[in-house]
């Protein structure tokens, strides 16, 4: 051919090296990675790790202390009110936790994604009855309508699941509909449309890629605030319903006895707070990890 | 070879309604203003203006990513409708300008080439491997970038791959949008002859957009020049740039700064600033930056005068300018 | 007035810090200026053109190392003056305009506040004295109606209109250097030669020195007194603007000039020449002429250094070869 080549070394790493570079690279993220990563693993291997069946009743063995407090091997975390073994409960809570966790920031990311996408992709109308849902949806407090719903319908898993998965929709819409807004104008995007792409190829294959990195980063965010969010109901009685083993709930439980054993609200509560911590820390990650290849 | 010109534009408008602030009336835009083009298979017909013009809404209504308001768009002498977007995208294929933005930086460079493949069903994945390599081989770049990203490549090796993109469907009339002006003087240069190469090997025709008046008249055979949603003249390049009729042509020639030291900075006597297309001045739009504006100027738009090689907007090439009311 | 130069400027080198080692920006530039005069520094992208403006108004980012032998303004060291004194010459005596108007003018105030703080932050003068200074320089600049634009915001404003205020903004305080990066860049090319004209007659009127930096060889040749090209952090050749284009020496001068189509001079469609190959890393250790990667006059010695050579009339440039050709009996 006659055309004059201009040189071809291929400068840099692919982008998905340079993801992992990045990734390896980040004390936070890493951090974060590796305990959500170690408390999935409890939570999926639960039935091997527990050390006993986290609703047996022992009314003999109550309120043990954990061996650091002098307790046995035993019952290493030691025994609630019923005397029920605190760190077969512990890891059963956890379980409990990441699947609201996950399952609530799923629904939420399905529905406010895809609310945020058109938003963005269509604008005019669509935009406008969209930002007035997403304003709707900021008017209303989530602890009182969850409160509210939960009353009315009973506490259940699957309804604090359903209530979060609903309420929680918000922040991916905000995110989804401004990223797709910049990724709209680009000229690839116009070059896909000129082609003949679908309106569904072009959002599905050429845009959700370049804004699947900031949906991450909301859906790690929106797991750590329906985990907490969950902590919250269950402690005020409407979440999840007593005997099922979740960290609010033991927070709960142990409140009465709080100035006598502290240990029993102290537990549950600090692995509560590592778990939202881990999320945090890898979401807080993500973004910086993904951030800079966005604005170049 | 058909009789039709390959390429036709009868009377296109485009108006745009723009909303000033919350309750400010919607005005009306008249981004392109009965426009009327004709591009000759294996022609480079050049347009130029200053932006604002309506160059992009142009290119936009020819690639179908917008609807006309009035008027037809025809090619190969069939008028197209609104749902031939499909059937136009085979045909017609643009190269942009920024290669930056133009790439899918998720995407590897063999997604982006063959995406027009895929889209249109034409071939099994060892055709449209084939095609790939063919089309890399074409812009002079070496198959092995196939895997690669386009963060990886500089410029012009991304201008390459947006050329290769627009041309693996084989279409005729490829669509310029300032394809070199994003890109370092040294890189320009190897694009525009890679342009020129491909379109004497592979039959194409070029709507060739860009302020560079200097790229315009190396690489055009025609050039269009607009101004406000109009074109002012149209003409062979030669005419163009020896014997320029249109004074707002004349004033964007003189704007050309060729690398001749001494010469100083030209006066383009261009007064005013580029007027604001909601509210186009009366008659002829270009009277208030006009060096030869007569007082029928402001009153009486002009009429397009056919020349030998094209057609003139402007009263002082206008006999009987009273017969323009 | 002295015969000293106003800018001058010695083996000025800047280093920035990056993951794969040390990246030699900018290595070993000299240049004078004299009061009145204008240079241009024309280079490509990457070439280190806009470092070495922001290295003159000392506006680097804190992780760039500058060093230099010299760089002095009207005898003051740049090097050693305090940040005090730096932040008073700068605005006041020596001021830049950048390309993008938009991104150096404040959104958040009128034109009026933000030329008014300029004068303001340098000259004990009244709030109506700085006022009515911005209206006289934006009439100066071109702008009509200039009272009723000191209330308006940037985002008002016109792209040519917004690179006029910047020019006004960038005079307020009658500054003896003035610093353009590529300021018509972002332009139409009829605004180009309006901006182009009106910083030309404002220069001399006000017997300013101008640096312009840019890469385009047309807008060099219509401003330059003098002419710097700059390929990848060198400065290869310098020299008076009639010198430099009608006696372009180094290769690369040669190859860009070759590059650009120009109307009435190279043959319509003939095909136009092409410098091959990409800019070179400037990470790590740099070594020989940076330019031999793309050169067609390359031999040996070009790993090695290129020498500074001189021709009559203050034209020098950097290569091996004396005359910028490869000459046979060389390579044999």
């Amino acid at each position: 051919m006659t055309a004059i080549p201009d040189a071809f070394e291929i400068v840099g790493p692919t982008p998905a090296q340079q993801l992992r570079k990045r990734m390896f690279g980040h004390q936070g993220f890493l951090i974060g990675a590796v305990i959500l990563v170690v408390l999935v693993a409890i939570a999926l291997l639960a039935p091997v790790l527990a050390p006993h069946d986290p609703y047996a009743q022992s009314l003999g063995d109550r309120m043990l202390r954990p061996v650091f407090m002098g307790g046995t091997w035993d019952h290493p975390l030691g025994t609630d009110h019923l005397g029920r073994d605190y760190l077969s409960r512990l890891i059963y809570g956890a379980r409990v936790s990441l699947l609201i966790g996950a399952v609530a920031a799923v629904i939420s990311g399905v529905i406010g994604t895809a609310l945020g996408v058109a938003a963005g992709y269509f604008g005019g109308r669509v935009d406008t009855v969209v930002t007035f849902l997403i304003n709707v949806r900021l008017a209303m407090p989530v602890v009182l309508v969850a409160l509210a719903v939960v009353a009315i319908l009973g506490g259940s898993l699957s309804v604090v699941i359903g209530v979060l998965g609903l309420l929680l929709w918000d922040r991916f819409a905000v995110v989804m509909r401004a990223s797709t807004l910049q990724i709209r104008g680009r000229e690839f995007v116009a070059a896909a449309r000129a082609v003949g792409c679908s309106t569904p190829r072009i959002l599905l294959s050429e845009i959700m890629p370049n804004i699947v990195n900031n949906l991450i980063v909301v859906v790690t965010l929106e797991m750590a605030h329906a985990i907490l969010l969950e902590a919250a109901l269950s402690f005020l009685g409407v979440g999840v319903q007593p005997p099922t083993p979740s960290w609010g709930l033991m927070v709960s439980e142990g409140k009465n006895m709080m100035l006598f054993e502290p240990w029993l609200v102290l537990i549950p509560g600090a692995v509560l707070f590592v778990l939202v911590l881990a999320i945090n820390l890898m979401g807080d990650g993500l973004r910086d990890v993904t951030a800079p290849e966005n604005r170049n | 070879m058909s009789d039709h010109p390959v390429l036709e534009l009868r009377d296109v408008s485009k108006v745009y309604t723009i909303k000033q602030g919350l309750f400010g009336k919607p005005k009306p835009l008249r981004a392109l203003n009965d426009v009327s083009l004709k591009l000759a298979r294996g022609e480079v017909l050049g347009l130029v203006g200053e932006s604002g013009c309506g160059k992009s809404t142009l290119a936009k209504i020819l690639l179908g990513l917008e609807q006309p308001t009035t008027g037809q768009v025809l090619v190969d002498g069939q008028a197209l409708s609104g749902q031939d977007r499909i059937a136009l995208s085979r045909r017609i294929q643009p190269i942009f300008q920024d290669p930056y933005s133009s790439l899918n930086p998720r995407k590897s460079i063999e997604d982006i080439v063959t995406l027009p493949l895929r889209v249109h069903g034409i071939g099994d994945h060892a055709s449209r491997d084939r095609d790939l390599r063919r089309m890399l081989d074409i812009v002079g770049l070496p198959a092995r970038v196939a895997r690669s990203y386009p963060s990886q490549m500089s410029g012009g090796q991304r201008q390459r791959v947006a050329i290769a993109r627009a041309l693996i469907m084989k279409p005729e009339i490829v669509i310029c949008d300032e394809p070199t002006s994003a890109l370092d003087v040294s890189v320009q240069s190897q694009i525009l002859n890679l342009l020129a190469d491909l379109r004497e090997e592979l039959g194409l025709t070029y709507l060739f957009i860009s302020h560079n008046l200097a790229v315009v008249e190396h690489l055009a055979t025609r050039v269009a020049v607009m101004y406000l949603g109009r074109i002012v003249e149209e003409a062979d390049v030669a005419t163009l740039f020896e014997n320029a009729r249109h004074p707002y042509s004349t004033a964007l020639l003189q704007s050309v700064l060729t690398p001749d030291p001494g010469m100083g900075v030209p006066d383009t006597q261009l007064g005013a600033a580029y007027p604001n297309p909601i509210s186009p001045p009366s008659g002829c739009a270009f009277h208030p930056r006009c060096g030869r504006v007569m007082p029928h100027c402001a009153t009486i738009a002009p009429r397009p005068v056919p020349t030998s090689d094209g057609h003139v907007e402007c009263h002082l090439y206008d006999a009987e300018p009273a017969h323009a009311v | 007035m002295t015969d000293d130069p106003l800018l001058s400027v010695r083996g000025l080198t800047l280093d920035i810090p990056t993951g794969g080692g040390m990246l030699h920006a900018v290595r070993g530039i000299d240049f004078d200026l004299n009061r009145g005069e204008t240079l241009c520094i024309v280079g490509e992208s990457g070439s280190g053109k806009s470092l070495t403006s922001l290295a003159l108004m000392g506006l680097l980012g804190p992780k760039i190392q500058r060093r230099a032998t010299r760089m002095s303004f009207d005898g003051t060291d740049l090097q050693t003056a305090s940040r005090r004194r730096l932040r008073q010459l700068r605005g006041d005596r020596m001021s830049m305009i950048f390309q993008e108007p938009m991104t150096s003018l404040n959104p958040a105030y009128t034109i009026g506040d933000q030329l008014a703080e300029t004068l303001r932050l340098h000259r004990r003068v009244s709030k109506a004295e700085a006022r009515a200074r911005a209206v006289e320089l934006l009439e100066k600049v071109g702008i009509t109606a200039a009272e009723s634009r000191l209330s308006q915001y940037p985002h008002q404003l016109s792209g040519g209109l917004r690179q006029r205020v910047m020019i006004a903004m960038a005079l307020m305080c009658e500054p003896e250097l003035i610093i353009a990066d590529e300021p018509t860049t972002a332009l139409d090319v009829t605004i180009q030669a309006q901006i182009l004209r009106l910083l030309v007659d404002l220069q001399r009127e006000m017997n300013m020195a101008m640096i312009l930096i840019t890469h385009d060889l047309g807008v060099v040749a219509r401003v330059a007194d003098k002419v710097a090209v700059m390929y990848a952090g060198e400065l290869v050749e310098t020299g008076p603007a009639a010198a430099i284009f009608g006696n372009p020496t180094h290769p690369y001068t040669r190859g860009l000039l070759n590059c650009i189509p120009i109307p009435g001079r190279n043959e319509r469609g003939a095909r136009l020449g092409t410098i091959p190959g990409i800019v070179p890393s400037l990470v790590g250790e740099v070594r020989g002429c940076p330019f031999r990667g793309r050169c067609d006059q390359r031999i040996g010695p070009c790993d090695e250094a290129a020498p500074l050579r001189h021709l009559p009339g203050g034209h020098d440039f950097r290569c091996v070869h004396p005359d910028g050709h490869r000459h046979e009996e060389l390579t044999a």
